[in-house]
């Protein structure tokens, strides 16, 4: 027995109401993210992750808001995400109450971001998200790029050399989303989430595709994460946690009852 | 009745949620502080950290919370509980940082996990270490009350704490290696797992620890 492989509802938040979209559009309303996140945290769930997807300024405050009364009632490890651009972003996340905090393209704009973030907060709190997709190369041989602004603009940086940059920068985690299946639950990307976790030593959570449990299985003993993510099969009642984690620790996968 | 409980800040991250996580379980008061009036005043010390230890080691010295810490431990003899870093600084040194003298609270080294790791069976560990694992109580102690052995705790660190006096050790984890998860000696109980972190089993021993009279 050892470190049981996590999971890891996600909270998708924007102007203070959870939602989830299918590849970033056509966005159901899922509730109040302090109630779901006190929901998951007596199911059981490993840790939360939340991700602010509020544009407006106003917004944000909200979210500070928000994070704030989930750390008052839920205690398990935050993760907070969506718009982190400065050490003061970050520093404003942990303040109130965030755990960790998952930075995406200001590190692709700045990777000196992660340096710097990581040597002040310490890297347990840094987590780096990439979004990648697919792109093959010339010869049909599988590869996967960075794509920004919700999977529109492509960066032609290459996930996994990107995913190990970010961890010698001192990333503590990496969160993998798959834009090509963010949302279709038709399973994680696999290829990608391997390729990944065989490059790095710091734990890779994979996101993006769940559909089902088998999904779930799949990313821990075919991809190789340590942790799955996963929003609407939890969001709308399809599944429990404790519904996830039977069906897992039945396929041998080590897991917190 | 457990008092007052004071968490000492000193300027290294958040600790709210340690503060809620003591609220939550029950606490008549909590305080989050390095003010040495009001550490001296509490029943009972929380000792918490994160991040590096150079930059903490510096704090602590600069804040004098090193002579706080040891008035509440020997002076006035009150329960104290060190989580994480705050653990880590109670040992003689670390490897953290290219070495880093610590408070030799508790004589013992913080050593890296190493890289790469290897498990038992062979497969490779990721460090950091961070995530659900079992702790092996390894003594009886008040804080293990209504815990179950091999309880999973959540713990995130990359350095690891052996200390010399074995008998010390109040439980253990497995990660590659075997680690100290928690010490203990008299008034002070030291746990590298994050109990405001780690769900029923970290509230339950924080409740342990607000009821505990500091002796074992």
């Amino acid at each position: 027995m050892g470190l049981a492989k996590r999971i890891i509802p996600c909270l998708d938040v924007e102007n203070g109401r959870v939602v989830k979209g299918v590849n970033f559009v056509d966005i159901r309303d899922a509730g109040d993210p302090v109630e779901i996140a006190i929901r998951y945290n007596e199911q059981g769930a490993d840790e939360i992750t939340f991700l602010d997807i509020t544009a407006s300024h106003e917004g944000r405050d909200t979210t500070v808001h928000t994070v704030e009364k989930i750390a008052e009632e839920v205690f398990i490890p935050l993760t907070v995400g969506g718009g982190i651009r400065t050490v003061q972003d970050i520093r404003t996340m942990l303040n109130a109450g965030a755990d960790k905090v998952s930075i995406n393209t200001a590190a692709i704009h700045n990777p000196e971001l992660v340096r710097e973030s990581a040597e002040r907060f310490g890297s347990q709190c840094i987590v780096v998200a990439i979004d990648a997709k697919r792109v093959d190369d010339v010869e049909g041989r599988p590869r996967w790029e960075i794509f920004t602004h919700g999977g529109r603009r492509p960066t032609g940086l290459d996930a996994v050399a990107w995913a190990v940059r970010m961890a010698e920068l001192g990333a503590g985690e990496i969160l993998l989303t798959s834009m090509d299946r963010d949302g279709t639950k038709n399973g994680f990307d696999l290829g990608v989430t391997r390729a990944i976790t065989e490059a790095i030593e710091i734990p890779v959570i994979a996101s993006g595709g769940v559909g089902n449990l088998d999904h779930l299985v799949d990313g821990i003993l075919l991809g190789g994460a340590d942790a799955v993510l996963a929003a609407s099969i939890f969001h709308f009642g399809e599944y429990t946690v404790p519904e996830a984690k039977a069906y897992m620790a039945a396929r041998g996968i080590e897991v917190r009852l | 009745m457990s008092g007052v409980v004071a968490v000492i800040d000193y300027g290294m991250g958040n600790l709210h949620s340690v503060a809620s996580a003591l609220a939550h379980a029950g606490a008549d008061k909590v305080v989050v502080t390095h003010d040495a009036r009001q550490i001296r005043a509490a029943d009972r010390v929380v000792f918490p950290g994160v991040g590096a230890i150079r930059d903490c080691m510096a704090e602590i010295r600069r804040l004098e919370c090193d002579q706080l810490l040891a008035d509440a431990l020997v002076g006035q003899h009150k329960p104290v509980l060190a989580i994480c870093v705050g653990m880590q600084a109670l040992m003689t040194h670390s490897e953290e940082n290219g070495g880093v003298p610590c408070l030799n609270v508790i004589p013992g080294e913080v050593r890296y996990f190493g890289n790469p790791l290897v498990g038992a069976d062979g497969q490779r560990l990721k460090v950091p270490h961070m995530g659900w694992n079992e702790v092996r109580q390894t003594r009886d102690h008040p804080l293990w009350q209504g815990i179950a052995d091999g309880t999973r705790f959540y713990f995130v660190h990359s350095y690891y704490v052996d200390a010399v006096q074995r008998e010390l050790v109040a439980g253990s984890v497995d990660y590659g290696v075997c680690a100290d998860a928690a010490l203990a000696r008299d008034n002070l109980f030291a746990v590298q797992f994050h109990p405001e972190k780690s769900h029923t089993a970290g509230l339950q021993l924080l409740r342990n620890f607000l009821e505990w009279n500091g002796k074992c």
